[in-house]
């Protein structure tokens, strides 16, 4: 951007209207008068839809008009002299209110003077108070009224029936209305009368909505495209216009030939037609008017609307440079702000770095290595504006020319500010500033602790990456989107970014009850970071709690509550009592983390983090963790217990489906019998697979890595390991047992109404044992039903987020800590009631205790 | 213990006795300190001036809406009336629907008939009864233009009703039609001249459907002890109607119906219903979210004094401008009526200024600063 050739203004505000015949003539440049495009040389004919007055869409052309070339001529508008008032289609509804509520004769409103002055009067007040939708609202009630009254109080007309004959075609007792009359009716319609109706004086009259003349978009916007074969492929809409002409063009030789009347009502009609289509090539009782291959053309309204549509895909969103995709892969060593480049991405990504007398020499280097050579640079910018290319023929120029001043666009370096983003991006952590750190190899690396906030995994996802490129993009995404200030989400307060799988168990197992002597704790502490000692014990052997404690700060307290409900308590720097978990350092959890990053800010809370992190995965090499198929070995009285609860719980089942058959059940109040009946196997069922669940964990091995896993909460479920041991228990699609599949009976090696566990997915198995072969197509079916769950939710749940997010996206707190809405309208008196932001406090709540503690 | 002018005027009442709670007996020297480090925790805390809180609502409660289940997996309990749950009752929430899927109350009672006294005959007494809910048989005798309905004395004695009862009130539901009460046989004659046998099987469905006692709309009662005391939890619903009871506990009784509620109890009532309602489907899925999310989106649903969903039709529309309603759906609409009244897009929002390439006036784009650069 160089200053002095632009300037800029800021927009204030845009005004609506409706262009005026007179203005549409005003602001053209052409009149079109001829069908034609080109003529025989290829070149844009004289009052063709190509004309270069209307703007050059063609390399090394000048426009007429404006006399700039491709790219500085935004394009002028041209205009088509209708030979016969044609109605335009988006006002129609409109136009039919008009006619209705106003006098044929004299075309005031059919409403007494008295009436208007007093209607107009509160009108105004209405407007004056609750804004123009109410004003809409109280417009529709009055045409509401007046369109029945049936002779003018003015004139003493009668008044006619008028109705609409979809789509254009105005009737008055059936019998037609020219677009003609209807003009010369909307023409006679006084400026006030026209107000009562919706319709502002000074930025429409109703007789504009009968077009006389045609506004002929610039062909900026409707750019030709050249083929490989050097023939040209007009756009849509320059094919629509054309037809417009061409018809128009036709009708007009026809009036002044004094053609028949048929003849020439056939041609206004499909002149009309044209008109419609033009604008819109969707109406419904129209056929639309389609290229030869028959595809439909799009023209204006497709053009605007949907998500393809100008303003959400080209307006609401933008596309960039100095950005880049690839796969991504993990990098434990990495530290949790960073960001891998490859080196490949770094050398095409640049920053520009004004030239001053200090850096010259610096800056100089980066021109001289070129941009093969990393790290260099790609381009030199001149004062003037004038972006250069160093290549190996240009470098000693520029090397020479080079001043204080110019702009230098380098390579990404170490340290670098970049932006990184997962879609879908649905909270604002899946766009979070990173630091680059350049990197062999061709994926962006980052460190595991970062994906949950992305919620990212690495079997092929791929990310973005933005480079931001001025001072004050670079300040403001340091400031406000690095991932250390993040930390703590402000949807529920809670730390986002904490340890995960390895980490966690890591933590766990050592904390709980692990023992190391002095020289290995000395050794695992030094590798996680740590470099003084004092703090660790002068005893021989030193248990895990103590290792854990050095990391922690030593003025900080903290208690909380295990996944299992025992109590961890950390004093003044010791873990005292306890054992840490997933609740404790886990991602979307992790309460130390929120404690620490309240009480000793973001850097020292990162640097905890992630040795805290390092601990965890460090604990694992020394001691390993195995998750292994024996884990789930059972003693054999366990198993002969389990048997025993199936069929216990089995027989029970029989005998309430004995009952139901006899009649001898009795239904629960608001149920049917069947119901009753269902509702009691279900419960039945589910005791027998808690029971066996409690049983396995009761018997399993505390010490093995499957248990580690799931008690710690790094991954897996209790839950998990009773179906892998245990059993998998009864199945439900759509919070039911299996009923479907085929008439009376979910697989046919079922007898028909067999209502037992075993015919509607109750599965006795283990994962371990493998299921049998009705059972394996029970969970077959409960995986296509998840399957379809999550297909039909994924729209349904991001419809309502993008209307969630459009309407309250101009919500924000004001100086005077009140939330306001775009127009000023106060939303919420304090946020949230207290004016608590949630990521700066405990969940919305300030810890008392921690105050008073103090 | 006296608090500060200063800072009763500063802080919440709510947080400053959370405080007092806290503070306990402390002495007056300690006190002085602890209102300072008071004051400082609070301003620490709170929002900044510019803070994008509604776009930062709507992620929170977007984020989360991913991960929801369409419906509960887990098996309906004796004790619940099936109930919508998952992410269709959070949109029809959030969409202010004016029919719900399952309308529901839940009838808190007043002492004694919440410690269980006559509970399911008070639970029986609400239940719209019809016609057929009590009669075992309709019979048409087509010869004399007659229907006779044969009552179930059992169902009358379960409803504590007597055959007489059912009498009057169809004779004072129906016009027309001489009524009969023959032991447990309602006899009803047709007096008009239309006698064709499809006229008397109208009349004969309009029958089944007559209100005989209960409260017009609930279909169904479940009388449950929750927390040691017990509530009437019915589907189908009339807030107004159940309110009138003399002995429902006027103040804890339930609806879900947001049209309903605004209608008896108030918009500020919708208010607490859409964070109740929201944050309970969001809380059995056990996402946490934080309340004041659904607050913020309460209130802009009901702030303009009615409920507005959240949908084109409702907070949408209601924005000022042009362009933001363009943005949103049917944007060819918006521009034609904004031109007919000649509107001024003021460009004050988020959206416009995004399209013209504009700062964005919340957050780091909302301050200006004073001297001019040239």
């Amino acid at each position: 951007m160089s200053i002095g050739k632009y300037s800029f203004k800021k927009v204030d505000s845009i005004v609506f209207g409706v262009l005026s015949p007179k203005m549409i003539k005003k602001m053209a440049s052409v009149k079109i008068v001829t069908p034609e495009l080109y003529d025989k040389e290829g070149y844009p004919v004289d009052g063709g839809l190509m004309d270069i007055r209307l703007g050059v869409i063609d390399p090394g052309l000048r426009c007429k008009t404006c006399g700039s070339k491709l790219k500085e001529c935004i394009g002028h508008f041209g205009y088509i002299e209708m030979a016969r008032p044609v109605i335009h289609y988006k006002f129609v509804s409109q136009m039919l209110n008009l006619l209705r509520t106003t006098c044929r004769e004299c075309g005031k409103i059919l409403m007494s003077q008295n009436d208007l002055k007093s209607n107009l009067k509160k009108l105004r007040k209405v407007e004056h108070l609750f804004g123009l939708e109410e004003r809409r609202i109280l417009t529709k009630s009055l045409i509401l009224k007046t369109k029945t009254i049936n002779k003018c109080p003015h004139c003493k007309a009668r008044q006619q029936k008028i109705t609409l004959e979809k789509p254009t075609t105005f009737l008055e007792n059936d019998k037609r209305i020219s677009p003609i009359e209807i003009r010369t009716r909307l023409e006679k319609i006084p400026d006030e009368d026209g107000e009562l109706l919706g319709l502002r004086t000074g930025s429409i009259r109703p007789e504009w909505m009968v077009l006389t003349v045609l506004s002929v978009p610039p062909v900026t916007m409707r750019p030709s495209i050249t083929l490989q074969s050097g023939q040209r492929a007009e756009d849509d809409l320059t094919h629509k216009l054309s037809d417009i002409v061409r018809i128009n063009q036709r009708l007009f030789e026809n009036i002044n030939a004094g053609a028949p009347e048929i003849i020439v009502e056939d041609l206004w009609d499909l002149l009309q037609y044209h008109i419609t289509t033009f604008f819109d090539n969707n109406v419904a009782q129209l056929p639309p008017a389609r290229h030869r291959s028959g595809q439909p053309l799009k023209t204006l309204k497709e053009r605007v609307e949907s998500k393809e549509g100008r303003i959400r895909h080209n307006l609401a969103g933008k596309r960039t440079n100095y950005s880049s995709r690839t796969v991504i892969s993990p990098d434990p060593m990495l530290h949790l702000n960073e960001v891998g480049v490859p080196i490949m991405v770094a050398k095409k990504l640049t920053i520009p770095e004004r030239v001053t007398e200090w850096n010259m020499e610096y800056l100089k280097k980066f021109v001289e290595r070129g941009p093969k050579t990393y790290p260099g640079a790609n381009y030199v910018v001149r004062p003037d504006g004038k972006k250069k290319t160093i290549t190996d023929e240009t470098k000693e120029q520029l090397l020479e020319d080079m001043k204080p001043g110019f702009l230098v666009e380098r390579h990404l370096m170490d340290g670098d500010v970049a932006i990184f983003n997962r879609q879908p991006s649905l909270h604002r952590m899946s766009m979070m500033c990173h630091k680059v750190k350049v990197l062999p190899y061709k994926t962006f690396r980052l460190n595991p602790s970062v994906c949950y906030p992305y919620n990212a995994d690495f079997d092929g996802d791929e990310m973005n990456l933005h480079i931001p490129q001025t001072e004050e993009a670079r300040a403001e995404a340091q400031t406000l989107m690095l991932v250390e200030t993040q930390i703590v989400s402000p949807a529920y307060g809670l730390s986002i970014i904490g340890c995960l799988f390895d980490s966690v168990s890591g933590n766990y197992v050592l904390t709980k009850d692990l023992e190391f002597p002095r020289k290995d704790a000395i050794d695992i502490l030094f590798q996680v970071g740590v470099e003084d000692f004092s703090r660790l014990p002068g005893k021989k052997m030193i248990t895990g709690k103590e290792i854990f404690s050095v990391i922690m700060p030593e003025d900080f307290n903290f208690i909380a509550v295990t996944m299992k409900g025992d109590n961890v308590k950390i004093k003044k720097g010791e873990l005292v009592e306890g054992f840490i978990d997933n609740i404790t350092i886990g991602r979307g959890s992790g309460l130390i983390f929120r404690k620490l990053h309240r009480k000793y800010g973001i850097n020292k809370t990162v640097d905890i983090l992630v040795k805290v992190m390092k601990l965890g995965i460090e604990i694992l090499r020394k001691v390993g963790l195995t998750s292994s198929i024996s884990d789930t070995d059972l003693p054999t009285s366990s198993i002969n217990q389990i048997q025993k609860i199936l069929e216990e719980s089995y027989a029970e089942v029989n005998n309430y489906i004995d009952q139901w058959r006899q009649g001898n059940l009795e239904a629960y109040p608001g149920r049917t019998i069947k119901e009753t009946l269902e509702l009691m196997i279900l419960r039945k069922l589910n005791k027998a697979r808690e029971d066996t669940g409690n049983l396995v964990l009761d018997t399993a091995d505390k010490r093995s890595g499957t248990s580690i896993m799931a008690d710690s909460g790094a991954r897996g479920k209790p839950a998990n390991l009773s179906s892998m041991a245990g059993m998998v228990g009864q199945l439900a699609v759509k919070g039911k047992r299996i009923e479907k599949g085929y008439y009376h009976r979910a697989l046919p090696l079922f007898k028909k109404h067999d209502l037992s566990p075993a015919a509607h997915g109750f599965i006795k198995s283990c994962y371990k044992s493998g299921m049998l072969p009705q059972e394996f197509f029970f969970i077959t079916m409960t995986g296509r039903d998840s399957l379809m769950d999550v297909a039909l939710r994924t729209p349904k749940s991001g419809y309502l987020y993008r209307r969630l997010a459009n309407a309250m996206q101009d919500l924000r707190v004001e100086y005077d800590n009140t939330v306001r809405d775009a127009s000023g309208k106060i939303v919420q008196f304090s946020y949230g009631e207290d004016g608590i932001d949630v990521s700066k406090s405990e969940n919305g709540i300030l810890n008392m205790k921690s105050i008073v503690e103090k | 213990m006296k608090i500060p002018k200063k800072l009763s005027k500063k802080i919440p009442k709510k947080i400053i006795e959370d405080f007092k709670k806290e503070v306990g007996n402390v002495p007056e020297s300690k006190l002085k300190k602890l209102f300072v480090d008071l004051e400082k925790s609070y301003d620490d805390s709170k929002v900044e001036p510019g803070e994008s809180v509604g776009l930062i609502s709507a992620e929170s409660l977007g984020e989360p809406g991913t991960q929801m289940t369409l419906d509960t997996k887990h098996f309906a309990g004796f004790s619940e009336m099936d109930l919508s749950s998952g992410l269709p009752r959070v949109i029809e929430v959030l969409d202010g629907r004016k029919t719900i899927k399952t309308p529901s109350m839940e009838i808190y009672l007043k002492s004694p008939y919440n410690k269980g006294k006559d509970v399911k005959k008070l639970a029986l007494s609400i239940k719209e009864l019809k016609l057929e809910d009590v009669s075992s048989e309709f019979l048409i005798s087509v010869v004399d233009s007659v229907i006779e309905v044969i009552l179930n004395p059992a169902k009358l004695k379960e409803f504590h009703l007597k055959s007489s009862d059912v009498e009057k009130t169809i004779k004072k539901s129906t016009k027309g039609i001489v009524v009969q009460l023959k032991d447990d046989k309602l006899i009803l004659k047709i007096k008009t001249k239309d006698e064709s046998l499809n006229f008397i099987y109208k009349i004969k469905e309009k029958l089944k459907k007559t209100y005989i006692s209960g409260i017009k709309g609930i279909r169904q009662v479940l009388p449950v002890k929750v927390d040691g005391e017990f509530v009437i939890k019915t589907s189908g619903i009339n807030l107004a109607g159940v309110l009138q009871l003399k002995f429902v506990d006027t103040e804890r009784t339930y609806s879900n119906d947001l049209y309903e509620v605004a209608e008896v109890l108030g918009v500020e009532a919708v208010r607490q219903l859409i964070i109740t309602e929201a944050s309970k489907v969001f809380e059995s899925q056990g996402i946490s979210v934080n309340v004041r999310h659904f607050m913020l989106v309460a209130d802009t649903m009901t702030h303009s004094g009615k409920v507005k969903g959240i949908t084109r039709y409702g907070i949408v529309s209601e924005k000022a401008s042009v362009l933001a309603r363009a943005s949103f759906e049917t944007p060819i609409k918006h521009i034609i009526e904004a031109s007919l009244l000649g509107e001024k897009d003021k460009l004050n929002s988020v959206i416009e200024n995004v399209m013209l390439n504009q700062p964005v006036p919340v957050g780091t784009g909302l301050p200006g600063l004073v001297t001019k650069i040239k």
